[in-house]
């Protein structure tokens, strides 16, 4: 058979020479390579006061967004929880009365979205699934909590407020956007070409 | 005996203590920060600058711990364990020279509490008093790891005693003392044992390791076989007992050491430079420091480069080992000082 590196070695019970035998020289130079350990950089990141730099795409808690005006983009079509291996998103959806186009962008909006945060494996597959733009992953961590229960995210927490929107153009760079308009993305219409479509409209 | 006299032992008795307990705390911080050197990790840093507060962080922690004591053990005995092994720890450093004679006023002060003129045995003695606590504390708790423990912490100090004894007698024949001051007195300057009896110090320290139950002799409390050995059972500061006597048996072992091997308090060249014998017994409190911390941090650096022993593997070098070659340090020793006389019986 052939070896797949040149470092095997044929290893023998053989005897040992009397120097072996007495251990001492082969506890000497242990000795001597813990102590060059001992002057090693350490790897050691001391995290609260250190963090290392995420990556941009670094895919952390989820954000719902919302659109121009304010309203929620998501219509509670429930492709993101079909689409999650983990089965981490339950919802359940609700219609929209007239006077809440401020508040919803579609006719139906979803009245509780949940994200398991445990089951959650952080994959991405619900924004790929989101025909709506309206769901994200982001840089930010999902906190360490007591209970189990406060893991269930909700949408007091998952859908950005009105006031400081979560900026997503370290996740959206041009090249994302560009790869999704491939053609197995073309439910999933990006801004631009959303823009677009309205612009060719009027 | 004077009244000044008394007051001053009692003194001298209270600052070894304190200084004894000071340094086992720290080896504690010592041990856990080497052992994070050595593995390439930081170690305790958050209680205080660099975790210097760490020791107390421990000990607070220990205090803080429920107290069981097990219903099916010897409740007497079971808290009477911990407490023979710390004092017998503490009592050995009684008869350690921490120092050469202070002259204030025109009288003698000197840095030992008592110059025993037996006291080789009497270090060995309290040494070999020090299994009891171990073994009565593993019996008691009436748990078979921790009786396991006990036994093997029994078998080991009496094996590795003979071999330990057997290469201090050569160090006697030598120096012709069983005083510790006498033996430190004896080596000035450069003019250590351990250029005389290198063999002999090197049986000793195998032998301190396994006298002080660490790496790589730490079977009695070893965790992947008997879950904590002797102490499986204990919490609480009773625990804080045990692991705290092994550190001032490590911190006296190191004194020892440095006593019987390496001049105690006396340094190459010192004498040309230094003449005030104040100021001598000072710097040689601190020389004997440097040496004890550096044998402190070698019982460290081996306990975390070398893997435990197998228990027959421990015997066979106690028995098979040490032991003959301690005879043989002894033989060769004694021919060497019967030259003349092995040298004229033969030639006349
Ligand atoms: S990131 Fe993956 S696992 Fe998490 S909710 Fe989205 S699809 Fe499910
Ligand atoms: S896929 Fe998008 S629009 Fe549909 S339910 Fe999920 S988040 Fe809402």
């Amino acid at each position: 058979m052939q070896a797949l590196t040149n470092r095997s070695k044929v290893v023998a019970k053989k005897e040992m020479t009397f120097i072996e035998k007495l251990y001492l020289p082969a506890i000497f130079s242990g000795m001597i390579i813990t102590f060059k350990h001992f002057f090693r950089r350490k790897p050691t990141i001391k995290y609260p006061e250190q963090i290392r730099p995420f990556s941009g795409v670094y895919r952390g808690q989820h954000v719902l967004k919302r659109d121009e005006i304010g309203a929620e983009r998501c219509t509670a079509c429930g492709l993101c929880a079909v689409a999650c291996p983990a089965e981490a998103i339950t919802m359940t959806s609700a219609e929209r009365k007239p006077g809440e186009e401020g508040l919803y962008r579609e006719e139906k909006y979803a009245a509780t979205y949940e994200i398991n945060m445990l089951r959650c494996i952080f994959c991405g597959d619900c924004e790929d699934a989101c025909p709506k733009e309206a769901i994200f992953l982001t840089d930010r961590k999902v906190d360490s909590l007591y209970t189990r229960k406060e893991f269930v995210y909700g949408k007091n927490i998952l859908v950005e407020s009105k006031e400081n929107p979560i900026s997503l153009v370290k996740r959206q760079t041009p090249q994302v956007k560009e790869f999704k308009h491939h053609v197995e993305f073309a439910h999933n219409q990006t801004y631009d070409k959303q823009k677009k479509v309205k612009n060719s409209s009027h | 005996m004077t009244l000044s006299f008394l007051i001053y032992k009692v003194i001298l008795v209270l600052i070894i203590f304190a200084i004894t307990l000071l340094v086992a705390t720290y080896s504690t911080y010592a041990e856990r920060k080497i052992a994070a050197f050595l593995q390439d990790r930081i170690g305790p840093d958050r209680a205080g600058p660099f975790g210097i507060l760490q020791p107390l962080a421990d000990a607070v922690k220990m205090f803080m711990k429920e107290e069981m004591i097990p219903s099916v053990s010897n409740r007497m005995l079971f808290i009477i364990g911990p407490g023979v092994c710390m004092l017998t720890a503490c009592m050995t450093g009684v008869v350690i020279p921490w120092g050469p004679s202070m002259n204030i006023g025109g009288t003698e002060y000197p840095l030992q509490i008592t110059d025993l003129n037996i006291g080789i045995l009497y270090l060995f003695g309290v040494i070999s008093l020090g299994v009891y606590g171990i073994m009565i504390g593993g019996w008691a708790s009436n748990n078979k790891f921790s009786l396991l423990g006990a036994i093997r912490a029994s078998s080991q100090m009496i094996s590795y005693e003979v071999a330990m004894g057997l290469s201090i007698i050569a160090l006697v024949m030598t120096t012709g003392t069983l005083s510790l001051g006498q033996i430190a007195a004896d080596q000035p300057g450069a003019h250590w044992n351990v250029f005389i009896q290198p063999l002999g110090f090197l049986i000793f320290i195998i032998c301190a390791f396994a006298e002080t139950n660490r790496a790589p002799f730490d079977l009695p409390e070893c965790e992947t076989e008997l879950v904590g050995g002797y102490h499986t059972e204990y919490s609480s500061m009773k625990l804080g007992f045990f692991l705290f006597a092994e550190y001032i048996n490590m911190f006296i072992s190191s004194a020892v050491i440095s006593t019987f091997y390496f001049g105690g308090y006396n340094m190459p060249f010192i004498a040309r430079f230094v003449h005030d014998p104040n100021w001598l017994a000072v710097l040689g409190f601190v020389f004997l420091f440097t040496k004890i911390s550096f044998f402190i941090f070698v019982f460290m650096w081996v306990r975390w480069t070398l893997p435990r022993f197998r228990y027959d593997q421990l015997m066979n070098l106690g028995w098979k080992v040490l032991i003959p070659l301690s005879i043989l340090n002894l033989v060769v020793t004694g021919g060497w000082m019967m030259r003349m006389e092995i040298y004229h019986f033969f030639i006349k």
